[in-house]
């Protein structure tokens, strides 16, 4: 018997123990609604596991797996690996967060990439290490609050700057890497749907903002996160085998202070005697973001063909194959 | 028909005789041997497995977890720092009871830095929840590898094949390799029944907490026990079918009137063998016994082995740095629990790839007979670290 028709179409369904107004119960609802149940999904620790998959209680209704923290890549490049062995193709994805994506999970990740396994990685960046009670990680913004980089006499908040991870990614040369967040749903499916018509490894890092850490109201993350994108902070972007292929474009730029004033985790720079030269500093992040992607230009020209083409030369490389109705799939 | 084959070589054909359709692996001496024959085989199309070429062992333990969950039988191999780096993963696999069998190539773990063997890896992860299970010689090493494949998947468990790095794994020796069909005969194809499929949706490890983790942990041990009337009954299958045996849990040497028994694991055993001959020889009541399966430990048999000894002398290539003899310490509760007071002495060597020749052992054999100490730790000229005690007279005197 398909046990699926035993249940509601929803992947990950209600009832979990998230917070109210999580960003990454939002993020993960949507993405893995678009993909579907005929996939494997492969979880790293963190909050999105450990709030869908007490014991006996999983909000799961597709083939999921958790094992370690660092591991998820790796675990799901032995289940492409057995899939292909066996000559079935379901959709393979990885959730993470942040912290298992830019830091623990790092290594595991790239290597998943360079072998060129046909997954999709898909990163809840909520900027902290939330699960464990909101600590700072390599993904955590500059100046912000978290328990770990506490603002104090010495410090403004985390000292050092966001890594730059969808660089990494795209330093691998991967067929597809891609930014959205939960504030642009047309977008966000729009990336999901490409993602899953191409072969090969691919990364998508969904914005995911966290009420708790955050300290935002637990209504607001919808809006958090648009700020964060129309300040320039988070510009969304697709990269195609190491280029820029697409950005989401401003009609105009918001100054950051309407993304920082309602978070508490920068509530130190409006209070504090420096916070203005940390204002000043964000705000100049931004603006080079937004030069770097042209985020307020015309469109690039970037001829993926011929990219693809140039890439695919020889024996070697990622299988990549934009099947473009995405039929192999079904997203 | 008998090859002249490097241990390496000969256990890698064991493995593409079972049939893993993935195979995981990152380079550590003294392993990279076996992966490399490996990934010739899949190269030349003779092992129709897929090759990952993982980016660390941690990776490579991970891949065959997902792998084995996928329904794919896999293997992957490694030994000293890549066992150590792999160790959060080895409890996982544990903990999901997915069916993996890996070879670990025994080696020194640094610092300082050294690549040469003993056992001081796998002893290392002994609570993680795998089957150990130490080979003698190259042939039981390609026996006990089709042995583990069965193991593994009928007690859903998984299984580390302990073999000497160097000693074993780049001696060559001549070894008896089955056939496809032989192999095939004992080993069915892979069949699991948690695996990650569509059509049956399962959530594969969940958070668990005080409410229901003890009953996993403890489900857990019950099935290690369990295994241990498998591990028997799977080498006795074994025997009919090939008409060799490598020996269960435990095999005997010269036990026949023993009153002394070395007890020892893995290559150690083929020189301890030797000493016993000419120990014998010499006219010393005394007899071998190798202990093949450490985890779970046999406890029963070894009691069954031994009950009859009046000094058992344990030779082990580990040490629990601060604790002593592992192999040792076990023993002595096993044996103390049965109510027996047999003398027991622990002698630790061979760290590091250091000779435990039959002339060595024969010192240690009448240094520790002759030595009526308390328990002390100290070295010994040849620098064996040794520890003395009359467990029976402190225990029940
Ligand atoms: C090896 C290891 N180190 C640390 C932890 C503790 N830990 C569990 S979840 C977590 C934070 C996860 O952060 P992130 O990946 O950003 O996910 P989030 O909870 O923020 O969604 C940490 C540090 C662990 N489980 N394993
Ligand atoms: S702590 Fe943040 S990420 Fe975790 S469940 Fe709550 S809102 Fe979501
Ligand atoms: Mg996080």
């Amino acid at each position: 018997m398909d046990k699926r028709d035993l249940f509601r179409d929803n992947v990950l369904t209600s009832g979990h123990r998230a917070c109210s107004g999580c960003g990454e119960a939002m993020a993960a609802r949507m993405v893995t609604d678009l993909i579907g149940p005929d996939a494997i999904y492969i979880n790293a620790t963190g909050c999105l596991q450990v709030f869908s998959s007490h014991n006996q209680q999983s909000a799961w209704q597709a083939p999921w797996i958790h094992s370690v923290f660092a591991n998820a890549a790796a675990v799901a490049s032995g289940v492409e690996a057995a899939l292909r062995a066996k000559g079935k193709n379901t959709p393979v994805i990885v959730q993470a967060g942040d912290g298992g994506t830019f830091d623990i999970g790092l290594q595991c990740l790239s290597g998943m990439i360079e072998r060129g396994h046909d997954i999709l990685f898909v990163c809840y960046d909520n900027e902290a290490y939330m699960n464990t009670g909101v600590q700072r990680s390599s993904s955590t913004p500059h100046a912000v609050r978290t328990t770990t980089s506490p603002p104090g006499r010495l410090a403004n908040g985390k000292h050092e700057l966001k890594k730059d991870v969808i660089s990494i990614m795209a330093a691998h040369h991967m067929p597809y890497a891609a930014t959205a967040t939960i504030a642009y749903f047309p977008d966000l499916k729009a990336k999901v749907e490409k993602a899953m018509s191409i072969k090969g490894p691919r990364f998508l890092q969904v914005l995911s903002p966290c009420p708790l850490g955050w300290m935002h109201d637990s209504a607001l993350s919808v809006t958090v996160s648009r700020l964060a994108v129309e300040t320039g902070l988070f510009p969304l972007l697709e990269l195609e085998h190491g280029e820029l292929t697409g950005v989401m474009r401003l009609a105009e730029q918001k100054p950051v202070e309407e993304y920082l004033r309602p978070q508490g985790r920068f509530k130190h720079l409006f209070t504090g005697k420096e916070g203005g030269v940390e204002l000043r500093h964000l705000q100049a992040l931004a603006d080079a973001r937004i030069r770097r992607y042209g985020l307020l230009e015309a469109d690039t020209k970037w001829d993926t063909a011929r990219a693809m083409q140039s890439e695919r030369n020889g024996r070697g490389g990622y299988v990549s194959t934009s099947t473009s109705g995405g039929a192999e799939h079904g997203a | 028909m008998k090859q002249l084959l490097e241990g390496s070589q000969a256990v890698a054909e064991a493995v593409r005789l079972c049939r893993p359709q993935v195979v995981a692996a990152y380079p550590i001496t003294p392993q990279t041997h076996i992966i490399e024959r490996l990934a010739q085989h899949v190269a030349n199309g003779e092992l129709a497995a897929e090759f990952i070429n993982a980016e660390s062992e941690f990776g490579a333990a991970s891949i065959v977890l997902g792998a084995v969950a996928s329904g794919a039988r896999s293997f992957t191999a490694t030994a000293s720092q890549g066992l150590l780096l792999m160790t959060e993963v080895l409890y996982n696999i544990a903990g999901l009871r997915l069916p993996v069998v890996m070879i670990c190539a025994n080696r020194a773990v640094g610092a300082p830095i050294n690549i040469f063997s003993d056992h001081q890896d796998s002893m290392s992860v002994r609570d993680a929840g795998w089957i150990q299970l130490y080979v003698d010689s190259n042939q039981m090493a390609v026996d006990m590898l089709i042995q583990a494949y069965r193991i593994a998947e009928v007690c859903e468990l998984p299984v580390m094949v302990c073999m000497d790095g160097f000693l074993l794994t780049h001696t060559f020796e001549p070894v008896v390799l089955p056939s496809q069909a032989e192999v095939d005969g004992y080993l069915p194809a892979f069949q699991f029944a948690r695996t990650l499929d569509p059509t049956q949706p399962m959530t594969i490890g969940g958070a668990s907490e005080a409410d229901n983790y003890q009953e996993y942990r403890i489900a857990q041990h019950h099935a290690m026990e369990n295994s241990l009337a498998v591990i028997e009954a799977l080498d006795a299958e074994f025997e009919q079918q090939f008409g060799r045996t490598s020996g269960g849990l435990l095999q005997g040497y010269c036990l026949d009137g023993a009153q002394i028994v070395l007890l020892g694991m893995g290559s150690l055993m083929g020189a301890v063998c030797d000493a016993v001959d000419n120990l014998r020889t010499q006219g010393e009541a005394v007899g071998a016994l190798s202990l093949r399966c450490f985890r779970p430990f046999p406890a029963q048999a070894l009691i069954q082995y031994l009950s009859g000894a009046q000094r058992i002398i344990v030779l082990e290539k580990a040490i629990s740095i601060g604790g002593g003899g592992i192999v040792a310490a076990e023993l002595r509760a096993a044996l103390y629990q049965a109510g027996i007071t047999t003398p027991l002495e622990s002698v630790i060597g061979g760290l590091g790839g250091r000779d435990l020749t039959p002339e060595v052992i024969e010192t240690i054999f009448k240094k520790r007979v002759e030595a009526e100490t308390e328990m002390t730790n100290h070295f010994a000229p040849n620098h064996i670290i040794t520890d003395e005690i009359d467990s029976g007279g402190k225990a029940h005197g």
